[in-house]
């Protein structure tokens, strides 16, 4: 790989959830190189005790988000001259969720969410019935599509104004996914799910602001997902059932 | 009240209230242009029927809309518990239509 002669700047957040300050590091700029190469650099070369979570380095496991020069990024996927400043990168722990040390944040409030808002999937069937069919151009199987490919990362969730501002708010990733499902033929939570969503810090506490959209490394659209579940929200509560 | 009965209140009372501002933005203009009294306010005003519907209605909008709006913006910004901020909510819902129904009252009665 060509190298490129001039260092990076690098300043990666370290500490613990009591205290923590950037420290400074020269990291050597590589052609095609990733935020994730940076961090990793730091690890092996210059600072073995930082941490850092990643696991399949090709954007699918949703595991090595971080802010990057103040932006969540999925960092195995995000080049260095997309995020760069300069020659500058200030690199922190995902926004709006605990520290544990340096980079690595506690993902249990953001999985919580995920089980408060009913985000799992709930059978109609058992194994002695006959498959659902599942549709392509079904409508609600194109709702359903158009959300389906998160991949858990939480980059919506530090992307969000309303979680950081309402620790209660579930969040786009959760309500994202319960929107999906809420749009799943197989699928048979229905009210439950949609009770489960539309109580304190649910879907209609999100202002539209489109952070999640903005931010999602998969380009999915959570803002639109969060106004569906609201119009069903709706639509239930003038029926009565909500 | 459950929070998307309240949601759907804001919604409602805000598709209220749209008409009604601008009818009322209309109304300020057309009714200045002979030059500003009270006399002439009140010779419209008092003793009707659809005046005094328009702006209790108009007052009966605001006052949902507003103190719902303000339990939005407390909840994320002073984070009261969930009692304080609904007793708020009533209270700031109260005052509003007190105070609007009384100036609508006084120049309709």
């Amino acid at each position: 790989m060509r190298m490129d002669p001039k260092n990076l700047k690098v300043s990666i957040w370290r500490g613990t959830p009591d205290e923590g300050a950037y420290t400074d590091y020269a990291v050597p700029r590589k052609k095609s190189q990733t935020i994730l190469d940076v961090v990793s650099f730091v690890q092996r070369y210059l600072e073995p005790s930082l941490s850092f979570r990643f696991a399949c380095r090709v954007g699918m496991c949703g595991s090595c988000a971080m802010m990057v020069n103040g932006k969540p990024r999925w960092t195995c996927r995000t080049h260095v001259e997309k995020a760069v400043d300069g020659d500058k990168l200030v690199i922190a722990p995902l926004r709006n969720l605990p520290i544990i040390k340096d980079l690595a944040c506690d993902m249990d409030v953001f999985f919580d969410k995920w089980t408060r808002a009913e985000a799992r999937f709930y059978p109609t069937k058992n194994r002695d019935d006959d498959i659902e069919p599942v549709l392509p151009d079904n409508p609600a199987r194109i709702y359903a599509s158009q959300g389906i490919e998160c991949i858990n990362c939480a980059v919506c969730y530090a992307a969000c104004d309303v979680v950081e501002k309402d620790p209660r708010y579930l969040g786009p990733a959760a309500l994202n996914r319960a929107w999906t499902l809420m749009n799943d033929e197989r699928d048979g939570a229905g009210i439950k799910r949609l009770r489960a969503v539309s109580g304190t810090g649910g879907c209609q506490s999100c202002h539209s602001q489109q952070g999640c959209m903005t931010y999602c490394p998969n380009e999915l659209n959570p803002t639109l997902s969060i106004a569906g579940l609201k119009r069903m929200a709706v639509k239930a509560a003038l029926k009565g059932e909500l | 009240m459950t929070e998307v009965r309240l949601y759907v209140l804001q919604r409602i009372s805000a598709m209220v209230m749209a008409p009604l501002v601008m009818a009322h933005l209309a109304l300020m203009i057309y009714a200045i242009q002979g030059g500003l009294s009270a006399a002439e306010i009140l010779s419209r005003t008092q003793g009707s029927f659809w005046w005094g519907g328009y702006y209790g209605l108009f007052v009966a909008a605001v006052s949902i809309h507003g103190a719902l709006g303000l339990r939005v913006i407390i909840r994320e910004e002073l984070k009261w518990p969930d009692a304080v901020l609904n007793t708020f909510t009533f209270g700031a819902g109260l005052v509003l239509l007190t105070l609007g129904l009384r100036a609508v009252m006084a120049v309709v009665l």
